[in-house]
């Protein structure tokens, strides 16, 4: 048996986090425009454009993240589309991601005060200015804390793809599991690199909440 | 048309309803409802709760849609047309129960934002109007505070010279002493008094009388979604016509 030193795991560890940091940002980042987006159709479109949406975030939220990575993995080379573990995850986890934040960040274009869309609109704002300059500065902040809850949440959900086989932290902890037995002391290193990915996230939040909470 | 456009414009109203109608589902919350208000009049209306009186003025800048009948802003008819709709909002102030000022935003960029995002009026002058607008209000030292950090008159008086930075023609006041502790309402009404010595076109749905006899050209009493009763101040008060705009003020008035 070949022998590691706690260096050599943590050193692959840590290479491998890379793949979920990477995999957190393009979901994150994918999620966030195409929650923007849904939030835009949400607010703006017309009837049944707004129902459409509605019935995406119904599905995306009811049926589990791991079926939705199966279905997008094994789904489309049925249609003869070739995906890697890779861009099946990223697919996955985008499309999920902006069901959930068109979601969080509607509840909190809700919780904007009516009278401030009264007041803009009675000083002559057209409806882009009102978002951009009234209402969603004051939604952002609400949306902060349960944005960046929600992208924790996401970099944890990134383990998933490791049951596809991308090699991403999760996978990586696995594989060095098998070449050394010693499960507790890989999965106790693994979960310590998330922990270290998602700490600074939420401690980010809140000094960006503090700052925030001076001009409100 | 005999008459040339300056003396047509200086007698046609400027605001006019014809027939107004709304309904909430079921309940009719304006019942046609016909009022004129002339360039430079001053017009209170009063009411119950319920009776309307902010509806209708909600209605003069489409914050609501009215359903039936016709209104028309200086000339302008507020339809569905979409230029007309903003012709007249910003022509057109607002000042609200609550306030509804930015509350991210510096008292200067409530002031300035609409001029800048709407009259495209460069940031210097739009700031500079702004500082006129917070010297008649008699706060221009409070330009760099967020609205949370003035009291509610403060706040008021902020609003109301948001709204005059769009130099409008119509001011609408939706009962804008009602939120304020007893202490700061005459500090609003200073400033209120002071625009309608401006002669400053103004609808004002408000329940203090005192002011409504200093300012008002017409007092309007609404009960149940119509207009009741409408008269100068010197006969709506001493002898009103109606039994209900007597009830009303024999309540209002008696303490």
């Amino acid at each position: 048996m070949i022998s590691f030193t706690l260096w050599d795991l943590a050193r692959n560890l840590l290479l491998a986090a890379r793949w979920t940091l990477l995999l957190s940002a393009i979901a994150f980042l994918g999620g966030g425009i195409g929650g923007l987006l849904l939030l835009v159709l949400r607010y703006s479109g017309r009837a049944p454009v707004k129902r459409a949406v509605a019935l995406y975030i119904e599905l995306l939220q009811g049926t589990p993240l791991l079926m939705q990575l199966f279905l997008v993995f094994f789904g489309l080379p049925l249609l003869g589309i070739d995906v890697s573990p890779l861009l099946a995850a990223a697919v996955s986890l985008t499309l999920y991601a902006s069901a959930y934040l068109g979601e969080i960040w509607r509840g909190c274009v809700d919780a904007v005060p009516r009278g401030q869309w009264d007041a803009s609109a009675s000083l002559g704002m057209r409806y882009f200015t009102q978002l951009r300059d009234v209402i969603l500065p004051q939604a952002m902040r609400i949306a902060l804390p349960p944005t960046v809850g929600f992208l924790v949440q996401l970099v944890k959900s990134t383990a998933l793809a490791s049951i596809v086989g991308f090699n991403e932290l999760t996978k990586t902890g696995e594989i060095l599991t098998n070449a050394t037995f010693q499960p507790f002391l890989i999965y106790g290193l693994v979960a310590a690199i998330y922990f270290a990915i998602c700490y600074p996230l939420t401690f980010f939040a809140r000094a960006l909440e503090r700052r925030l909470g001076l001009a409100g | 048309m005999a008459l040339p456009e300056t003396a047509q414009a200086e007698t046609q109203p400027m605001i006019e309803l014809r027939d107004v109608s709304k309904w909430y589902g079921d309940f009719q919350v304006l019942n046609q409802v016909n009022l004129k208000v002339g360039r430079r009049e001053r017009v209170v209306i009063c009411g119950p709760s319920g009776s309307g009186k902010s509806t209708v003025i909600r209605c003069i800048n489409r914050l609501e849609e009215h359903q039936k009948g016709r209104i028309f802003v200086d000339g302008i008819e507020l339809d569905a047309d979409f230029k007309h709709i903003e012709t007249i909002r910003r022509e057109v102030g607002m000042v609200f129960q609550q306030f509804n000022l930015f509350p991210h935003l510096t008292v200067l960029r409530n002031l300035t934002l609409a001029p800048m995002r709407v009259r495209k009026t460069p940031r210097k002058e739009a700031e500079e109007l702004a500082m006129h607008y917070l010297r008649r209000v008699r706060i221009p030292e409070q330009a760099n505070k967020y609205p949370a950090q003035l009291s509610g008159g403060q706040q008021q008086r902020v609003a109301i010279a948001r709204a005059l930075c769009m130099e409008p023609q119509v001011m609408l006041f939706d009962e804008p002493t009602s939120a304020l502790d007893p202490e700061m309402i005459k500090e609003v009404l200073d400033v209120m008094i002071e625009l309608a010595e401006e002669h400053m076109t103004m609808i004002c749905v408000t329940h203090e009388m005192g002011f409504a006899r200093t300012v008002a050209d017409q007092m309007v009493f609404m009960d149940k979604g119509r207009i009741v009763e409408m008269a100068p101040p010197q006969a709506f008060f001493s002898d009103p016509k109606n039994e209900r705009t007597r009830l009303f003020l024999g309540q209002i008035l008696s303490h």
